[in-house]
């Protein structure tokens, strides 16, 4: 194989010999000019010549030096990729702005969802702070006043988790239904986009014991209606499985492609508002526990709502860590 | 019957009573306990009436793509609520209650049963 310089020797060459055979030919045309007429466009045209050749010679060794910089790039790239899948294969959660997974079909990033990965990050630790705080408060028996200043910190950390989702829905409604953004034990129980109503309630209501008998009908009323609601809204989301499995297998021998996909993405944009209507459900359940409990009640349910989640974080760590037989 | 230019005067069909289509919704929505405008392709209507009938309730529900004036009533409710999405709305006793987040706030905040009893809907 012939070295890249003699390459470009070679088609210098050639390039040289073209235009000289042009000149040749454009002197045979006019005869008539004079001697010292035809010696002016001689030197002209060789100059520019040179120059055409040395700023090609240039272009083309840039090019060269850039693609030799892509490649190399995209072997990193391939690197890390495998990396973060194998970190990911182990349940461990990585807040990775680079998220390749993200890169879709037109091969750009979409920020709305490595924001929310990023947020979302920052959202667990800040969780997990918020956490130690209500345990030691409710140890050493604070007052109620300071009790509640927690309790509405908590409340508004999940409003908070709530909004960032809802901008993610926007984004990409696909990211927050996978549930890929939880960890593995938490995907196990993952219901349009995030954990169910009647879950919370079942970890709260466990550990919040004595109730009176007012706040007993009060919190039957609260489950009875939140599960209601959720077998609404699966009941909704079913039909629309439904609908799009329908609209995307009408007619799939036809050449009717592009219209049955715009009916199909028609379809589809409904899920983000069962998303949407999902979160709005957690969040008023949340909100009417708190008001159906005392301040000490909710700080207790909170604390309990917490640390089952992170244990279910913790459980998939170690689910992937645990010594497996060889296959 | 046989009509000419401007001699409308003497005939008016009584289907064009009301034509306003906010005062179409109006009447509809006061002639039923639970009224639910819906569109048959919308899911979210699915689960709303669901909702319903899983509490017992039977929901009167006009589906407004099978109505010849729906789109119009589909608009008015629009610029009721607000809103870019038309349906599900629910009145209940006559009284607009709101889309599927007003509902399901109502339904877990404890207000929506009291109004569907008081409107004749539920019975304990």
């Amino acid at each position: 194989m012939s070295s890249p310089s003699t390459e470009l020797t070679k088609r210098m060459a050639i390039y040289e010999q073209f235009h000289q055979a042009e000149y040749i030919s454009c002197e045979q045309v006019e005869p008539s000019r004079s001697d010292q007429e035809a010696n002016k466009p001689t030197d002209k045209i060789q100059r520019r010549l040179a120059q055409n050749r040395e700023a090609a010679r240039k272009s083309r060794l840039r090019k060269k030096a850039y693609v030799q910089q892509l490649e190399s790039s995209r072997l990193k790239l391939a690197q890390l990729e495998q990396e973060l899948d194998r970190a990911r294969q182990q349940g461990i959660y990585i807040s990775s702005a680079s998220d390749t997974g993200y890169f879709g079909l037109s091969g750009t990033v979409n920020s709305g969802i490595t924001a929310f990965e990023m947020e979302y990050g920052h959202w667990v630790e800040e969780q997990n702070k918020q956490i130690c705080e209500l345990r030691s408060a409710l140890q050493a028996h604070i007052t109620d006043i300071e009790l509640r200043i927690l309790v509405e910190s908590g409340l508004n950390h999940y409003c908070s988790l709530f909004r960032m989702k809802a901008d993610a829905a926007k984004a990409d409604v696909f990211y927050l239904i996978s549930g890929i953004w939880r960890t593995s034990a938490e995907r196990f129980f993952h219901w349009i986009g995030g954990f169910r109503p009647s879950e919370l309630l079942n970890v709260v209501m466990s550990q919040i014991e004595p109730l009176t008998d007012q706040q007993h009908l009060e919190v039957c009323n609260l489950r009875q209606s939140s599960q209601q609601a959720e077998d609404a809204l699966s009941q909704g989301i079913d039909k629309l499985q439904q609908n799009l499995a329908h609209s995307v297998a009408a007619d799939l021998s036809s050449g009717n492609y592009r219209v049955q996909m715009a009916a199909a993405i028609d379809k589809l944009e409904a899920l983000e508002g069962f998303v949407n209507q999902a979160d709005h459900l957690r969040q008023q359940t949340l909100q009417q526990m708190a008001r159906i409990l005392t301040t000490r009640q909710a700080a207790r349910g909170l604390l309990a709502l917490g640390e089952y989640f992170h244990r279910l974080r913790a459980l998939s760590s170690l689910w992937a860590a645990r010594p497996r037989e060889p296959a | 019957m046989h009509y000419q230019g401007d001699s409308w005067g003497y005939y008016v069909p009584t289907r064009s009573m009301g034509s306003d289509p906010m005062e179409r919704v109006v009447k509809l929505a006061s002639e039923s306990a639970v009224v639910i405008f819906s569109l048959s392709t919308c899911c979210m209507c699915h689960a709303v009436k669901r909702l319903f009938c899983g509490m017992g309730v039977n929901p009167t529900v006009y589906e407004l793509d099978q109505d010849p004036r729906g789109k119009e009533m589909e608009r008015a409710l629009m610029r009721l609520l607000g809103n870019s999405q038309a349906v599900p709305v629910v009145f209940i006793g006559g009284k607009l209650i709101g889309a599927m987040d007003r509902v399901m706030a109502s339904h877990i905040n404890g207000t929506l049963v009291p109004l569907l009893k008081e409107a004749g809907a539920l019975w304990l």
